[in-house]
């Protein structure tokens, strides 16, 4: 294949794509090329937008503004159905497999090959699967049910099932993540040789060491925008980390001379066991610590284990725990949520919606909920005291609300975060578990939660935030520790931390053990080199 | 638990409908709008709005039980069958003799029983409410068959005759006695902190989980009142016939799930309440009453209700803040 990125043919150009949420820009005039037996890297942070980009040239949803061209003609899909007719099939990170169904019907499912009107021609599909199989090297009988294979062994399904398309474009989301060394090697051929014949490729990751193994183009990726585009041989790994971090950063210094006192929380070598997989773990010998006023901030990527750590603690997974806790140097076993906020133990979970409020309750009835029994005399609740107690920690927490009586559905998230703040409160707790506290938060609430963290904390508490947004976390952490696959990678202080620092530690090292330690991905030596 | 707009709009909506109805059938009928039939209306829905209360609870907290009716046929067959024969305990050699206050708090006990088998099944193995009630309708109505023999017991004395057919105060005891338990849950859900963690547990189980609440224990008590309820409405039916039918209530967790969705209770729980069922029961018992008294074939009956069930459910669906 021609190192020279202009030689080969385009055959899919996005521009100037733009995408909204509510309330977040996710895509900001993206432009993309893919070309015929390339294959892009797409990098970049959680939410800088790679996933976002993906999903719209695969049809999940249309841009709310650009262009796509497929093979020079404008193309607008409505479903991933039409993507994948016009020749365009994307992986995803979570599989979409039947797993009640065989391989074979998996890969042809809705392109059922036909005898006759309606009738399933089995032997042609299962012959056709296991050409397919036998060609990406995955020695499975084309009857099996997925749902029996690893899934590692689905995700090779998945990409029998884009072949089976005659894709022209592959997408492909963080292909390796559930793959062992072998199925990785088997992976990076098949690229190689699909490269040959022809498709374009995309693909999202966060491992710097596969590079050298799968891409022609790197693609960074930063707070919605194309940052830059370069031929792999052209960028060094600390070059790609710059840009996907880089950025001014407006360091607030409220936490400065904050008092601390003694640990009140110890952690140490804490292992939590994957609920069905039994030789995989989720946590594994993490060991921290902190303190009365203390901001601990954790850092990490999605699937580090950020959230399966503050869970365990608040007695989310007592089974498969290892490792031991200590509460003010007593050793603890938390073993449900009832006994964690016995401890003093408060969790603010990462979806407020679906984990933190009863949205068709009240901003009354959900900030009182956690400390009810304190209010309850004979069964009935006092209600001039409840009143007295959710006004007290409304007006400690600034909440803006028309009444104590409205749905905290009707609130804005900033309010929101600070109702279950002002529930927590409410339980006297000592050490605060916050998880992506701001997340979905426009700017001016964030800066109030920062302020009120800043409170709590010179009020004596002790608090644990986890965050996947690194701005976030070096505004208001004293400390910093890093997590990435299930470990402890890094610590930081205040001072110490840079994002450089902090990416670095957050980037897991494929221990596939295939590209050893990482100086700088080697020249133009793609697979298909 | 009345707050804002959305709870009046539910309300409202059933209160309309119930004057609307009553303003119909005073028309249609003379014999409608008397105090007589005013009472009867009443009596005839007490047996479906005792089931109704402890099925709004049980569909708030965000479950169903759809084994009511059988429990229902169970606990007055268990109480009929003690009050006239007794309870022989072979091991002894002995007869026990029950009294009618006795029979009537076994009666109570074994739906009591029954619920809280339903709500630790639930709890305790994680089956899917539907599916354990499912399994109990069938344990409570093979143990109602095994204990009658499959024959009515009749027969049951005045005492015990006086739950279903006795006056006060010139109003049917079934009346008084379902009323007393509408109180006492309208009470339980608005005023005390049990209410409010029913009202968590169906409004979101995940986040009163991790609110520290005790999701398994509200569920658990959830189930056992509504399965106690059952056991009231069967003492007031066996009362009232002075016979335990093996086959009484049949069918009749259908009728109070739909007393509970008209009366504006959504089935994904967390929302409604016991004032907006005993409406429900009302247009359910009004519609059946003027329908009859205007000598529609109960086969067109039936229809109507279920046409009822639709519209008020439709109407629901229309609510403006519905999201």
């Amino acid at each position: 294949m021609n190192t020279s990125a202009a030689v080969a043919t385009v055959v899919v150009e996005a521009r100037g794509i733009s995408k909204s949420f509510p309330g977040v820009k996710a895509l900001d005039r993206v432009d993309l090329v893919l070309r015929r037996g390339r294959l892009t890297a797409l990098l970049g942070e959680n939410g800088a937008g790679k996933s976002t980009l993906m999903n719209i040239l695969a049809g999940v949803f249309p841009p709310d503004e650009g262009e796509i061209r497929l093979e020079g003609r404008p193309v607008r899909f409505a479903n991933p159905r039409e993507a994948r007719e016009a020749g365009i099939a994307m992986i995803f990170q979570e599989l979409n497999l039947v797993p009640q169904l065989t391989v074979a019907e998996n890969i042809f499912l809705g392109r059922e090959p036909c005898r006759g009107p309606g009738l399933v021609d089995y032997r042609r599909m299962n012959a056709e699967a296991a050409e397919l199989l036998a060609r990406l090297d995955l020695n499975v009988d084309p009857t099996t049910p997925v749902g029996r294979l690893r899934v590692g062994q689905q995700q090779v399904v998945e990409i029998a099932k884009a072949l089976s398309t005659r894709a022209r474009v592959i997408i492909m989301d963080e292909p390796t993540s559930a793959l062992t060394r072998h199925e990785v090697e088997v992976l990076y051929r098949i690229i190689a040789d699909l490269k040959r014949h022809g498709v374009a490729l995309a693909y999202i990751t966060h491992k710097l060491e596969e590079l050298p193994h799968v891409a022609d183009d790197v693609a960074v990726m930063r707070d919605g925008r194309m940052i830059g585009v370069a031929p792999l041989s052209e960028l060094t790994p600390d070059e790609m980390i710059r840009m996907m971090v880089g950025r001014e950063i407006p360091r607030q210094v409220g936490g400065r001379g904050r008092p601390m006192g003694e640990v009140v929380l110890r952690v140490e070598g804490l292992g939590l066991r994957h609920p069905t997989r039994a030789e995989d773990h989720l946590l594994k010998d993490i060991t921290l610590e902190v303190r009365r006023g203390e901001v601990l901030g954790i850092f990490g990527l999605m699937g580090a284990g950020r959230t399966e750590l503050l869970e365990s603690l608040f007695g989310l997974h007592p089974d498969g725990l290892s490792g031991s806790v200590y509460l003010e140097g007593r050793p603890v076993r938390i073993r449900s949520p009832i006994e964690a906020i016995a401890h003093g133990l408060a969790l603010a979970p990462e979806d407020r919606k679906a984990e933190g409020l009863i949205l068709e309750m009240s901003v009354r009835e959900n900030t009182s909920l956690a400390c009810l029994g304190r209010l309850t005399r004979l069964g009935f609740v006092r209600s001039a005291a409840e009143r007295q107690l959710v006004e007290q920690y409304l007006k400690q927490l600034r909440v803006k609300t028309p009444s104590l009586e409205q749905r905290v559905r009707n609130l804005s998230g900033g309010n929101q975060q600070k109702i279950i703040l002002a529930k927590w409160l409410a339980t006297h707790p000592r050490v605060l578990l916050l998880d992506e506290p701001t997340r979905g938060i426009d700017v001016h609430a964030k800066r109030e939660i920062y302020e009120l963290m800043d409170e709590l904390a010179r009020a004596g508490l002790a608090i644990l935030v986890v965050s996947s947004e690194m701005p976030e976390i070096l505004t208001v952490s004293d400390r910093i520790v890093v997590l990435c696959e299930g470990r402890k990678t890094a610590e930081f202080s205040r001072a110490e931390a840079t994002e450089e620092r902090l990416m670095a530690a957050a980037l897991p090292r494929s221990d596939h053990g295939m590209s050893g330690p990482q100086p700088r991905p080697g020249g133009p030596g793609s697979a298909a080199g | 638990m009345i707050r804002d707009s959305r709870d009046w709009w539910a309300r409202g909506q059933s209160l309309l409908g119930l004057v609307l109805m009553v303003l119909l059938m005073s028309i249609l009928s003379d014999r409608f709008l008397t105090v007589e039939n005013g009472l009867n209306i009443l009596r005839q829905i007490s047996v479906n709005l005792c089931l109704s209360v402890g099925m709004t609870l049980i569909i708030l907290s965000g479950g169903i039980d759809l084994s009511v009716g059988a429990v229902l046929a169970l606990a007055g067959a268990v109480a009929a069958g003690l009050l006239k024969e007794g309870l022989p305990l072979p091991m002894f050699g002995v007869m026990l003799q029950f009294t009618a206050g006795g029979a009537i708090l076994a009666g109570i006990l074994v739906g009591l029983a029954m619920g809280w088998f339903n709500g630790l099944v639930i709890t305790r193995f994680r089956l899917p409410p539907f599916v354990a009630t499912l399994g109990t309708l069938s344990i409570a109505r093979g143990l109602t068959m095994l204990w009658t023999g499959g024959y009515p017991i009749t027969g049951l004395g005045q005492t015990f005759g006086f739950l279903g057919t006795g006056f006060w105060w010139g109003v049917p005891m079934p009346v008084w006695i379902c009323a007393l338990w509408v109180v006492v849950f309208v009470m339980v859900t608005r005023r005390t902190r049990f209410g409010r963690y029913l009202y968590a547990v169906g409004g979101n189980e995940r986040a009163a989980l991790l609110t520290g609440l005790p999701v398994d224990r509200v569920k658990l008590w959830v189930y056992t009142l509504g399965g106690g309820l059952a056991g009231v409405a069967g003492l007031l039916v066996t009362a009232r016939l002075d016979s335990a039918q093996p086959n009484a209530g049949l069918g009749y967790e259908l009728d109070s799930i739909a007393a509970v969705v008209i009366g504006g209770t959504s089935l994904s729980g967390g929302r409604g309440s016991v004032t907006g069922t005993v409406l429900g029961c009302l247009i359910i018992g009004v519609l059946n009453n003027g329908l009859f008294l205007l000598n529609v074939s109960p086969f067109w009956q039936q229809v109507i209700k279920g046409m009822v069930i639709l519209a008020a459910v439709a109407l629901d669906r229309m609510n403006p803040r519905n999201d």
